[in-house]
């Protein structure tokens, strides 16, 4: 089954597209990282998921379902971007109110995350540092045990420590038990360890959507003489290409080894994917049976 | 029971860290037959990585028959390494040297050699991953 499933999403603020033609699905069990630069439309994918948004077109699905039915409800948790907590509450009342709201909510294990976290039960949530704000919108949120968890910008303006802890705990929920988890967030060098799947959005639209491990054996980074890269791009899809002196520097989309002695190869790591894709915004890989419009040329 | 640390700029997968450092363990003696291996959860809340990455590379253990799996109890070393290796570390350093004289006599010097080994190993250890 899929956990997120969407089909021709488009949403449409007055004149601008902040999402466009979006077909993406997500097996259920992934740890779903969704890239991309500001206003590429991450937030609105996850909203259109939550059933916070009306799609201008097309339809987005969670866990086999329409978003927003009492169902899924009960079985998606969504942390948007500012962790919102009521200020005034205390945590006490914070988790009353999680289990007064939640058919399927866990006291125990929010109440024992909080206790290991040291955060005093009779604090007042805005009277707590922004990090552990940020543990607490999590708590709550897995406390609600979801099949599908949605984290907008978890991890931004925390500091390395408690970025460190926040995806421990979520790893070792993922790991106790069957979870998805999609987190959206413009820092890629928390990811590489912990998504086993990537979706970059790029100017509204869908640019890769697919098993980390796959992408990244899909692709290898090239350095060659400059004059060769005109042949091999006729035969293998270049990503990006940067041009330094008299070498290029190529990110092909090929599994296999490029028979030609003048290439030389290196295995590609998320980051280098990542920021070649967003450098061109035109090239795509999708699941789809390559409908890939590659460019051409790189910049420079 | 033993604890991983990822070299995380190595550019070493991090399945193949961990199980490296098991491999390691079991080498030295750290780690013998009978002993447990931390849980994915363990893991995975100390080094924040994806738990499929521990499964993976205890799966990897387990074919290599280091390493079983009893369900609901956890994962327990069952094999050894050390001996063997040492008869195959002078075969591999006899060939090696062969090898390497070859080279030289048809004209290569240290760094084209070095070049070519490092890409060779490289390539081989992509095969093996994929």
């Amino acid at each position: 089954m899929n956990a997120l499933e969407t089909t021709g999403l488009g949403k449409r603020y007055r004149r601008a597209w902040a999402l466009r033609d979006c077909s993406l699905a997500v097996p259920a069990g992934k740890v779903v990282a969704l890239v991309g630069p500001n206003g590429a439309g991450k937030t609105t994918l996850l909203h259109a998921a939550m059933g916070l948004l009306t799609p201008t077109r097309g339809e987005a699905r969670v866990l086999g379902e329409a978003p927003r039915t009492s169902r899924t409800l009960a079985r998606v948790a969504f942390v948007a971007q500012d962790k919102p907590l009521y200020d005034g509450f205390r945590v006490s009342e914070l988790l009353r109110m999680g289990r007064a709201l939640n058919p399927r909510w866990d006291d125990g294990v929010a109440r024992c995350r909080l206790a290991e976290l040291r955060i005093p039960l009779d604090r007042r949530a805005g009277k707590l540092s922004g990090g552990q704000q940020a543990q607490i919108a999590l708590t709550l949120a897995l406390a609600k045990r979801p099949d599908l968890l949605l984290l907008d910008e978890p991890l931004a303006n925390l500091d390395p420590l408690a970025r460190s802890e926040i995806m421990g705990h979520l790893m070792s929920t993922v790991a106790e038990r069957d979870i998805t988890v999609v987190l959206s967030t413009h820092v890629i060098a928390d990811l590489a360890q912990t998504c086993d799947w990537l979706i970059l959005l790029s100017g509204g639209r869908v640019q890769v959507s697919g098993d980390v491990e796959e992408l990244l054996g899909a692709h290898q980074m090239l350095t060659g003489p400059v004059e060769a890269a005109d042949a091999l791009a006729a035969s293998t899809p270049v990503v990006s290409r940067r041009v330094v002196g008299r070498q290029v520097h190529l990110l092909v989309r090929a599994s296999r080894p490029i028979p030609d002695p003048r290439w030389s190869a290196r295995p590609v790591a998320m980051e280098d994917l990542v920021l070649a894709y967003l450098r061109e915004p035109d090239a795509a890989a999708l699941p789809r049976p390559t409908l890939a419009t590659l460019a051409p040329e790189g910049n420079r | 029971m033993i604890g991983f640390s990822l070299d995380r700029s190595s550019g070493v997968p991090t399945y193949l860290q961990l199980v490296q450092q098991v491999r390691h363990a079991l080498r030295t003696g750290a780690l013998a037959p009978g002993d447990k291996l931390p849980t994915a959860a363990e893991v995975v809340a100390q080094l924040a990585i994806n738990p499929n990455t521990v499964l993976k590379a205890y799966r990897e253990l387990e074919r290599d028959g280091l390493v079983a799996p009893r369900p609901g109890l956890g994962t327990f070393v069952c094999g050894t390494l050390g001996g063997a290796p040492l008869a195959a570390h002078a075969a591999l350093r006899r060939e090696l040297t062969r090898a390497v004289r070859a080279a030289r006599g048809s004209g290569m010097d240290t760094e084209d050699i070095e070049a070519v080994f490092v890409s060779v190993l490289h390539e081989d250890a992509q095969r093996g991953v994929a």
